[in-house]
């Protein structure tokens, strides 16, 4: 968490009294205890095998539904008492500050949730044949302020000790909340089926209750790992494509980030700025179409060879067209180089007509390679290429975007590429002309 | 060229193989019987039989790919598995008969069915036909013992005879789907089973672990029990669809990014994909378990991804053509690119080895000397650059790289052709080169191979 501002501090700490103060009012009496320990064994062993999983995410999916079942066994005292075990789990690592954070959250939504449960009309108790359905509505109540309370407090404490320069409020993990929040409504559900069933089979309900908690989790770890190996894979091949040209080393990369920084800035969903990733990481793979000579060639290009040098991106999507991506990301390939006042290729789309993805692109291509070392010209500074972008804002590129670029660009900066090491082996080529440079545009010959 | 592909690859509802058509000639007359004796006896209990098979029939609407093209219905086969399982539901003690459970399992699993059929995707009729088979051995076994008292009052022994159902039925369809595969693909039997449980193994435990708890928590709940288990299960059943979406992604991608080397000219089109074909199939025929096949494949369709940092294309990118060293430097290369994705560590070392000859033979070493040409560092243990180290003799390359060796010739030299003699002379050249280049086992199993696609054409 590194160093705490004195508001989060503050926040902290008034959750951790909230939830100590609720929890110790009670009530106590005729609580279940049998259950409380036996949940809260299961809890702190579950949590103790830690998920790796991307930044942002949290896998509490069975501790939830451990929590939501002694709502209904043990009641609101009880349930906190569980709620403050998921936090207590053998795994090494979290700050002080964290834990306590971690607990008192727990045992404060847990808390909440068995009360919303007894106010809206429910049992606690170990549920019987007559149960049902009356107890699912207040159990739905339980789960649903269980997982808001959870929610909520969580964004709390994230929003306020976000990292000031980096991440735009927007973009915190608000798309991810909704579709965490709807699985974990989901999850909710073996809460019920924990209680209910520990009537029929006693101790053996959570232990048989938890495999398919087991298993999903599973499945999202693997998820998660064979994402983190397909990004490394892309990367690797992209980089592959490149090393063919010094000059442009690591151009794929940058682009891919640049693209990523201005749809972050206008508010893509977390999907799409996937998307938009790998569009960016692969929108040159088309170039190694064009012959090595076309591209080293330093006079006038013959229209054959401007030609040759248009088809890259119709060849990128050739190669990349069955990937199982988002279409999006294909036209963002296929269109990069088309201009907002129609005069781009291959199509001669424009303004809106060219695909949103496309016109990221565009930018963030552009912007990489007049800041990037030529070798007819050295790297630009930022300030200049961002006057470039400027110029031809409206022309070639579409002025929001351009805004949007450099309001990221202001705020998060823009790291120099390193300077190319020219190899003394004969194995890479250099461009002489590049097809991305606004400042610098191909010189064709004309035939007439 | 595109032809011929569509040629080789046969879909599963293309060609029905002897095994499919017996397990769904077995499942059908089965089911043939089971209906008649449920008209014969009507109903019972139709609200039941009615939530269950809608259960059945929505999670077989949901369908979930998992890799390797397999597909499965986990809710709708724990839905069945449960309803089999069922003894009672409240207070109300469930009698029904295991024609009845068959029955109630197929209108289910075939209405989930119809809306596949209607999108024009394929009905996976022998999966079905498994499924079904498995949850009628269950219905079979349990449903007589189901009214029995001394079951109803041990709920101890009810357990362990349910769970052990489960899991029996769980074995069934693996072994089913091991046999189908083993039709279908030509894989070897204990292979094909072996592979299967070790993917179904995740998903069946949720699927008999969900099976147990709809039909424990019925006891409880009654039929919302089925409601309140949906959601959950739907949740894993994402889970699973989002991390068999990327591994699809992951191959496609990998498939993709390897026609680089073709479209700028150094290798033939559909080399690559030629070449990781032919591999894969040799690698099955050698009883190579799945997660293998799949390094396999990755490094057949990457073998010359080292290409792409040669200035100049190798004319008709048949490596096979080139000196010793060159082939050797453009595997280092590739290597090395693939050893920057840092995940796909043996693919790199598949790829390193890839020309390595099968045993380090002095004449065979001799036979090109350039050792001013090589691409600076020999690999450790590799057999075939530098002087031979006195001692043990170092291992050979893996069985990966050996493969790829051999279908890379064989590729090198018959290229997209389909003349059945021009594929026989090749395996014939190859064979002769067995005493040091190719691995014997590795050729024999290409042969075989390339006399099975010959047969289909």
């Amino acid at each position: 968490m590194g160093k705490l501002s004195r508001v989060a501090l503050l926040y902290i700490g008034a959750v951790a009294v909230t939830a100590a103060v609720l929890v110790a009012r009670g009530p106590f009496t005729g609580l279940k205890w049998q259950y409380v320990v036996f949940l809260g064994i299961l809890v702190i062993v579950t949590e103790s095998r830690a998920t790796q999983l991307r930044k942002g995410q949290l896998s509490w999916s069975s501790s939830s539904a451990a929590m939501l079942a002694s709502v209904v066994l043990a009641g609101p005292a009880g349930a906190a008492i569980v709620g403050a075990c998921t936090a207590m789990g053998l795994r090494r690592g979290p700050h002080i500050l964290q834990r306590v954070f971690n607990t008192s959250m727990y045992a404060l939504s847990a808390y909440l949730a068995g009360r919303v449960f007894i106010a809206l009309g429910g049992h606690v108790g170990l549920p019987n044949e007559n149960s049902f359905p009356d107890i699912i509505a207040p159990f739905a109540g339980a789960a649903l302020i269980l997982v808001a309370a959870n929610h909520g407090l969580l964004s709390g404490v994230l929003w306020l000790t976000r990292s000031k320069d980096r991440t735009p409020a927007s973009t915190l993990g608000v798309g991810l909340s909704a579709r965490l929040l709807l699985s974990d409504l989901g999850y909710a559900a073996y809460g019920l089926l924990m209680a209910a069933l520990w009537s029929v089979v006693g101790f053996f309900a959570p232990l048989l209750v938890l495999i398919p908690l087991f298993v999903a989790r599973w499945a999202i770890t693997q998820f998660a790992e064979q994402q983190k190996s397909y990004e490394a894979t892309v990367g690797a091949l992209c980089q592959a494509v490149e090393t063919k040209d010094f000059y442009t080393r690591g151009h794929s990369d940058r682009v891919s980030r640049g693209s990523v920084m201005i749809a972050q800035e206008i508010g893509m969903r977390g999907e799409r700025v996937e998307a938009i990733r790998y569009a960016g990481m692969l929108h040159d793979v088309g170039k190694l179409g064009v012959p090595t000579k076309v591209l080293q060639k330093t006079g006038k290009l013959t229209e054959e060879e401007y030609a040759a040098i248009q088809l890259h991106p119709m060849r990128g999507l050739d190669i990349v067209r069955e990937i199982g991506f988002l279409d999006e990301a294909l036209a963002g390939i296929m269109h990069h180089h088309e201009r907002i006042d129609g005069r781009g290729y291959p199509m001669g789309l424009a303004g809106h007509e060219i695909p949103e993805f496309a016109r990221v692109l565009a930018v963030a291509d552009a912007f990489d390679s007049m800041t990037s070392n030529r070798s007819y010209r050295g790297a630009r500074p930022v300030a200049e290429a961002i006057e470039e972008l400027r110029k031809w804002s409206g022309t070639q590129f579409d002025p929001a975007f351009v805004d949007a670029f450099v309001a990221a660009l202001n705020r998060e900066g823009w790291p120099r590429p390193e300077p190319p090491v020219l190899a003394s082996d004969d194995l890479t080529a250099v461009t002489a002309q590049d097809h991305d440079d606004p400042g610098a545009p191909l010189r064709v010959i004309d035939s007439l | 060229m595109t032809s011929r592909r569509h040629e080789l690859r046969r879909y599963p509802w293309q060609v029905r193989d002897s095994g499919q058509l017996l397990l769904v000639a077995a499942a059908g007359v089965w089911l043939v019987a089971a209906v008649a004796q449920t008209a014969a006896e009507g109903l019972k209990d139709p609200r039941i039989a009615i939530a269950f098979g809608a259960l059945i029939a929505f999670g077989e609407l949901l369908r979930l790919n998992l890799p390797g093209d397999r597909e499965t219905a986990p809710i709708g086969f724990a839905g069945a598995l449960a309803y089999a399982l069922l003894i009672r539901v409240g207070t109300h003690v469930v009698q029904l008969s295991a024609e009845q459970v068959v029955t109630v399992a197929t209108i289910g699993m075939i209405i989930g069915a119809l809306p596949h059929l209607a999108v024009g995707r394929p009905a996976r009729v022998s999966g079905m036909a498994a499924r079904l088979l498995c949850v009628a051995c269950v219905a079979y076994i349990f449903r007589p013992l189901a009214g029995n008292s001394t079951l109803d009052r041990n709920w101890g022994l009810a357990f362990t005879l349910m769970t052990s159902l489960a899991v029996l039925a769980l074995l069934l369809e693996a072994v089913l789907t091991a046999l189908l595969r083993v039709d279908e693909q030509q894989a070897r039997f204990r292979v094909a089973l072996v592979d299967e449980m070790r993917v179904q193994l995740p998903l069946g435990a949720a699927v008999g672990a969900s099976a147990l708890l709809i039909a424990f928590a019925a006891e409880v709940m009654g039929l919302y029990s089925l409601a309140v288990f949906t959601a959950p299960l739907l949740v894993t059943q994402v889970a699973f669809r989002r991390y068999a979406g990327i591994r699809a992604t992951y191959l496609q991608t990998v498939r993709a990014l390897a026609k680089v080397t073709e479209i700028g000219g150094y290798v033939e089109a559909g080399h690559s994909e030629r070449v990781s074909r032919l591999a894969v199939a040799i690698g099955r025929e050698l009883g190579i378990h799945e997660p293998q096949l799949l390094e396999l494949e990755y490094a057949a369709l990457m073998h010359d991804i080292g290409q792409l940092s040669l200035r100049d294309p190798i004319p008709g990118g048949a490596t096979v053509l080139v000196s010793r060293p060159d082939q050797q430097r453009i595997a280092e290369l590739g290597a090395d690119v693939i050893q920057q994705a840092q995940v796909l560590g043996s693919v790199a070392e598949i790829v390193r080895r890839q020309n390595e000859p099968y045993r380090a033979v002095e004449g065979a070493v001799n036979g090109h000397p350039a050792p001013g040409h090589t691409a600076g560092r020999p690999p450790p243990g590799s057999p075939s650059l530098g002087s031979p180290s006195p001692g043990p003799p170092p291992p050979g390359p893996p069985l990966s790289s050996r493969i790829i060796k051999a279908a890379n010739a064989f590729d090198d030299l018959v290229g997209s052709s389909l003349d059945p003699g021009r594929a026989a002379a090749a395996v014939q050249r190859l064979r002769l080169d067995t005493a040091s280049e190719y691995d014997p086992a590795t050729v024999e199993a290409l042969s075989r191979v390339v006399n099975r696609r010959s047969l289909l054409l």
